[in-house]
């Protein structure tokens, strides 16, 4: 399938450790592997931030767990919230009631809309919008803001609008407690629920705008786009027991790279007889394949939007299912295929979270009382969702003195270790000239890593810290050249 | 009505010295001065330029690596930012997209950044750090009741 390990002889490639201090720091470092003709062999991504996070759960008790592991990650914490709670629902022995699962899937649509709304109009955007090789300096937030302000402020207001969601739902703006075990300890309040409602037409209008924007981009730039950073993967992502897109619950679908259908409806207390975590010695992260494909180098997928928006037989919510059958079609197929089709998905899945949101508010329930269950206490506990960036799974055994002893997280960004290698790897072929790293190099293989809406900000994020830093590897082992981008833009050689 | 000052810290509770924001933001809370308002998040998102709206003054407040010990304070103008990749962003880029959405310059804006050693997932607030916050506290107090005055 994959050929992301190609060289004759590997043991020739030096395998990298990573240094203690890249570890604290929180930035991104790229180490692009050479063979004998000095050729990209290998790409590996290094984050390292995802370390620890058993750990920091394991000895807690379990009603601790859903609001306390929001800070693992100040990027997604309800994502970790709501698949910490769904694995507690299973050690209380709880079924939601109604209400309950309509208030959570409230805070998660929620979620799925400030983060897609933040990640296409600040971070991926100024990629777009101003072309891949633009000065850093312009290329960003700031610089798209002062030369299209009405799409900043558009983008502004979604993830205001998703925010408020959360707030409203989750008790706070931070840290919230609205998910607990067997359900929620609040519904949506009567003026809360007006207050969304009224804007929640505007919400749906930029959605559909923002499609129409990264549509736009693939109609004037078909084999930019359709090539940039190109790879195939089997993939990975739930699906509602009708086929549907379901980001917070469903069975799980698998897709070989040749488009059969590997299981389906797999059933998620059992994810690891569907999925293996592999580790390797220069790596942090856990390489994750499908257990049918036997390792990690033929085995590995690709998760998060466009997996999902290609998998699913459907998506339950008119405008967003008209759209993603025009992204079916677009150029036969095209934007299914490529890595910048991850911002085409993720904008209908905007517009799907937007229209499931405008249902849910106009759905009774959602005000109701009813809204803790409880049954027989289990041992285990799983429990998955599709977080914005992808498939998130969290595993828990707890003891009869209610701690956890064991604690298994897969998150998104490690489903997608090994695609986004694939997609540095495929930039680094074409861009790289054999010699030095250039800051053309640079700015596309930042390009690449962003269609995936990484993590790395799970990491500590103090002031003046992080850089990209990308190494040049020869196949003598030798470092042959380095560059890195500080937190000021400044593109340095060294 | 929005309280004329805006204390504003960030930082992960739960990443040792990353601390420092919250913690900090949570004590000058509990001495409950009249007209500030306190907030605290993870990060400074681009959402947070609608925070800064109609106040007379914001105190941004985060953990540092490299500034003084035990704290530096500094006014702020606006400006880029170029970290990679990240979701976060500087309280200069903030203001900046501030200006660019009001066509009008965001209030007068001051850093406090508190020198911090460690920041390890599930460590507490180092011995360090942790004077450094009580002086911070120190000058902030001053420095806010003189700003009501």
């Amino acid at each position: 399938m994959t050929d992301l390990e190609t060289a004759s002889h590997p043991e020739n490639l030096r395998r990298v450790a990573i240094e203690p201090l890249s570890r604290v720091e929180g930035h991104g470092k790229v180490t692009l592997l050479l063979d004998a003709d000095n050729r990209v062999r290998q790409a590996r991504l290094h984050i390292v931030e995802f370390r620890g996070f058993e750990k920091f759960i394991e000895g807690r008790p379990y009603w601790e767990v859903p609001v306390m592991v929001q800070r693992l990650c100040g990027i997604c914490p309800v994502s970790h919230h709501l698949a910490a709670s769904k694995a507690m629902d299973q050690i209380v022995g709880a079924t939601l009631t109604p209400t309950a699962e309509k208030i959570r899937r409230l805070m998660h649509y929620g979620q799925i809309l400030q983060s897609h709304a933040l990640h296409f109009f600040h971070l991926a955007s100024p990629d777009l919008l101003f072309g891949f090789a633009a000065d850093a300096a312009q290329r960003n937030i700031v610089g798209l803001a002062a030369r299209d302000p009405a799409i900043v402020k558009k983008g502004v207001l979604l993830r205001k609008y998703g925010q408020e969601i959360i707030r409203m739902t989750a008790g706070k703006r931070v840290h919230g407690t609205g998910s607990i075990p067997g359900g929620v300890n609040k519904s949506l309040a009567p003026e809360d629920r007006a207050a969304l409602l009224k804007d929640i037409y505007a919400i749906i209008g930029w959605s559909r705008e923002a499609i129409g924007i990264i549509k736009s981009l693939f109609e004037r730039h078909l084999a930019q786009y359709r090539d940039f950073a190109h790879f195939d993967a089997h993939s990975l992502c739930l699906v509602r027991a009708d086929g549907a897109l379901d980001f917070y619950d469903g069975g799980l679908r698998a897709r070989r790279i040749d488009g059969p259908t590997l299981f389906d409806h797999f059933d998620t207390d059992r994810y690891w007889d569907a999925i293996v975590e592999d580790v390797k010695p220069w790596s942090y992260m856990k390489f994750p394949f499908l257990r049918q494909l036997g390792d990690a180098d033929s085995g590995w997928y690709r998760v998060g939007p466009l997996t999902r928006v290609t998998q699913c037989d459907f998506i339950p919510t008119p405008l967003a299912e008209r759209e993603r059958q025009e992204f079916l079609a677009f150029a036969d197929g095209a934007a299914t295929r490529a890595t910048l089709g991850f911002h085409w998905a993720r904008m209908i899945e905007m517009l799907h979270a937007a229209e499931a949101i405008k249902e849910l508010l106009h759905d009774d329930a959602i005000v109701g009382h009813d809204l803790v269950a409880s049954g027989q206490r289990q041992e285990r506990g799983v429990g998955v969702i599709e977080a914005p960036r992808g498939t998130l799974i969290h595993h828990y055994r707890v003891d009869e003195n209610d701690q956890v002893i064991r604690a298994n997280l897969i998150v998104s960004t490690t489903h997608n270790n090994q695609a986004m290698n694939a997609a540095i790897r495929s930039v680094a072929r074409q861009f790289f000239d054999g010699r030095e790293i250039t800051e053309g190099l640079l700015n596309h293989i930042e390009v690449a890593i962003r269609c995936f809406d990484p993590c790395l900000s799970c990491a500590t994020h103090a002031l003046g810290r992080m850089p990209l830093e990308i190494e040049i590897v020869g196949a003598g082992g030798t470092v042959l050249d380095r560059a890195t981008r500080d937190s000021s833009g400044r593109f340095a050689r060294s | 009505m929005t309280a004329p000052i805006l204390v504003f810290g960030w930082g992960n509770p739960s990443r040792g010295d990353d601390a420092l924001g919250p913690l900090f933001v949570e004590r000058i809370a509990a001495m409950h001065i009249p007209g500030v308002e306190c907030l605290t998040d993870f990060q400074l998102q681009v959402e947070h330029a609608l925070d800064l709206t109609d106040r007379q003054l914001i105190l941004f407040v985060d953990a540092s690596l490299d500034c003084e010990v035990p704290y530096r304070h500094s006014r702020l103008s606006p400006g880029h930012d170029h970290n990679f990749s990240t979701h976060a962003m500087t309280p200069e880029a903030l203001m900046q997209v501030y200006f660019d959405l009001h066509d009008d310059d965001p209030p007068p804006c001051e850093l406090l950044a508190i020198r911090g050693e460690s920041f390890e997932l599930g460590k507490p607030l180092s011995p360090s750090a942790a004077m450094h916050l009580d002086r911070a506290i120190d000058w902030a107090s001053k420095r806010l009741a003189a700003q009501r005055t």
